[in-house]
């Protein structure tokens, strides 16, 4: 058993990298909403880094990865726990390319905290905190961790149906991630509904330089997503982290031309949207496409997700930040794009429809998608509708109006008055009882200067 | 008394300020505002989604003055705050019963 010291430094430097990923979520979506949910927002994609982490050890990487099989659809309990994964004799991948059992472990982890975090920009605004951890841990169980197995447990043929029987393509996770989240999206957005005043009321980003910063963070960690899936820090690597750059290029250009030509303007929006749909869309393809390839998917990409985000205008379905227009159509979209573009020079060594290859491959994946899809749509429907009915998954009009900030977490974003206009003062006998040192003096001090 | 409101373009405060310095104003009131005349707004796209931005950011001056100056105020002020293009803005001028300082109790004309 020779560890790679090359491949685990790669793939564990790969594993932060995606981590990075989900607090950049964060500041994405925490840019695109109002000042009023701005917390709230942040808080949804946070919470599932800790919610997901304790998911993962005790249950979740067992259930994906652990190598038991029911089904072709779900592992088993037989590493819940993680213990016998610090054995030295504990390791994964291809002889000569073997990294630690538990780096891999890691790596992955980062895939099912994100997951989940990506559905979040569908209710923005409107939905109680209780209600969101609820579904994270129930949807992150019943979809993510059997949709991962089926796509990523390979066992010579007798893994998961879709990666090992049907032997669809998705190198970093259209299918598991990006369809899997879109469709789930949908679902949230529908068992919610709108938002009080959608289409009527403005709601602008409050701050697009945030959204610009989270886009920005998104695509540095996203090389670790795609490119560390190879695991191993070789030529499979390299490909997976060209072809990520040049599609996510073009996808920006694809979007922007858009919106100029229907619009007017090329948008700032525009832009890190369509970074993040040209990311989408090559994360299943990644070591399937030429770079010339990754040039045509990324252009279509951004042009395809930038129609796609209006079609919930024409629909009337409120997913408030277009995880539908941008995860489920891009991943779709990239993860069919295989079956057209896929080149046997790239490291899966697979022709689409457009290199001579058929139809063959295009068909698999097609299967693959709809399947994820339609899974994910279905839990994820009833699975709302469960928790709207018992804990209650929407706060009430009111707190919306109000703002979810306030009303799910006493907080307030901004101090967007100065001076002391919002008449805000501490309480000490709340800071005695809470046993931490009462600072009213000087606060009032402060505030007094101000005034 | 009489009080002179001005709403003005934000980027003509300081015209407005230094002129009616020079004339001998001492003192006035500014705050942000919004709001929209003849000249509307502007349209912002956010992801396809077209928002017509009716208000438009404007300074506001209040400005107490003696009877006699109210006028020649109003003309340096508008003098000085004016462009020509659409949006200048307003400036009205009304009776102003009393005013007195804090500071000393002193009113009218010697709390100017």
């Amino acid at each position: 058993m020779e560890i790679n010291a090359g491949d685990t430094a790669w793939v564990l430097v790969s594993a932060a990298l995606v981590f990075l990923m989900t607090p950049g979520l964060a500041f994405f979506y925490g840019g695109m909403v109002r000042v009023k949910s701005v917390l709230n927002m942040m808080m949804m994609s946070a919470i599932t880094i800790a919610v997901v982490t304790i998911l993962w050890v005790v249950v979740g990487y067992s259930l994906t990865f652990g190598g038991g099989d029911f089904g072709h659809l779900i592992g088993d309990f037989s590493v819940a726990g993680l213990k016998d994964l610090m054995s030295p004799d504990a390791v994964t991948g291809a002889e000569g390319n073997q990294i630690p059992t538990l780096t891999f472990v890691a790596f992955q982890l980062m895939f099912a905290i994100i997951t989940p975090a990506l559905i979040s920009g569908a209710i923005a605004d409107r939905a109680n905190f209780r209600g969101w951890i609820a579904f994270v841990v129930g949807w992150t169980c019943l979809v993510y961790f059997p949709v991962a197995h089926s796509v990523w447990f390979l066992n010579d043929g007798d893994g998961g149906w879709i990666g090992d029987k049907l032997k669809a393509i998705d190198f970093a996770g259209g299918t598991a991630v990006h369809v899997n989240a879109g469709a789930a999206a949908l679902a949230l957005a529908l068992v919610l509904g709108r938002r009080i005043g959608w289409r009527k009321d403005p709601m602008r980003p409050h701050s697009l330089p945030l959204v610009l910063l989270g886009a920005g963070l998104l695509w540095f960690g996203w090389f670790g997503f795609n490119a560390g899936s190879a695991l191993s820090a070789g030529t499979t690597a390299a490909v997976a982290f060209m072809n990520t750059q040049i599609a996510t290029a073009a996808a920006v250009i694809g979007w922007l031309i858009v919106e100029r030509i229907r619009n007017g303007k090329a948008t700032t929006l525009g832009l890190a949207s369509g970074a993040v749909a040209g990311l989408v869309a090559i994360t299943p393809s990644c070591a399937s496409v030429t770079p010339v390839g990754a040039i045509f998917l990324g252009l279509l990409a951004g042009a395809i997700c930038c129609f796609a985000v209006s079609l919930k205008y024409k629909l009337g379905y409120d997913d408030s930040l277009d995880v539908v227009g941008v995860h489920l159509v891009g991943g779709l979209f990239g993860s069919l794009a295989i079956g057209f573009l896929a080149s046997d020079a790239a490291p899966t060594g697979v022709n689409g429809l457009f290199y001579g290859g058929g139809v063959d491959q295009l068909w698999r994946q097609a299967v693959a998608s709809v399947a994820v899809a339609v899974y994910s749509f279905t839990v994820a429907f009833l699975l709302a509708k469960l928790i709207d009915v018992t804990i209650g998954f929407r706060v009430k009009e009111d707190d919306e109006v109000t703002g979810v900030d306030q009303v799910e977490h006493a907080e307030t974003a901004y101090e967007l008055l100065t001076s002391g206009l919002r008449g805000a003062v501490q309480r000490p006998e709340l800071n005695a009882q809470s046993g931490k040192p009462a600072q009213t003096t000087e606060t009032t001090e402060k505030e007094g200067a101000n005034a | 008394m009489k009080l002179v409101t001005a709403v003005v373009k934000p980027h003509k405060l300081d015209d407005v300020r230094s002129a009616l310095e020079t004339f001998g104003v001492t003192g006035m009131t500014v705050s942000e505002a919004s709001g929209y005349g003849r000249q509307k707004g502007h349209t912002e796209v956010y992801r396809g989604a077209e928002y017509e931005v009716d208000l438009v950011p404007k300074v506001r001056l209040e400005i107490v003055v003696e009877d006699g100056d109210a006028d020649d105020v109003v003309t340096l002020l508008v003098k000085a705050a004016q462009t020509g293009r659409i949006g200048d803005g307003k400036v009205w001028v009304v009776p102003v019963e009393t005013i007195v300082r804090v500071r000393t109790g002193e009113r009218d004309a010697d709390a100017l």
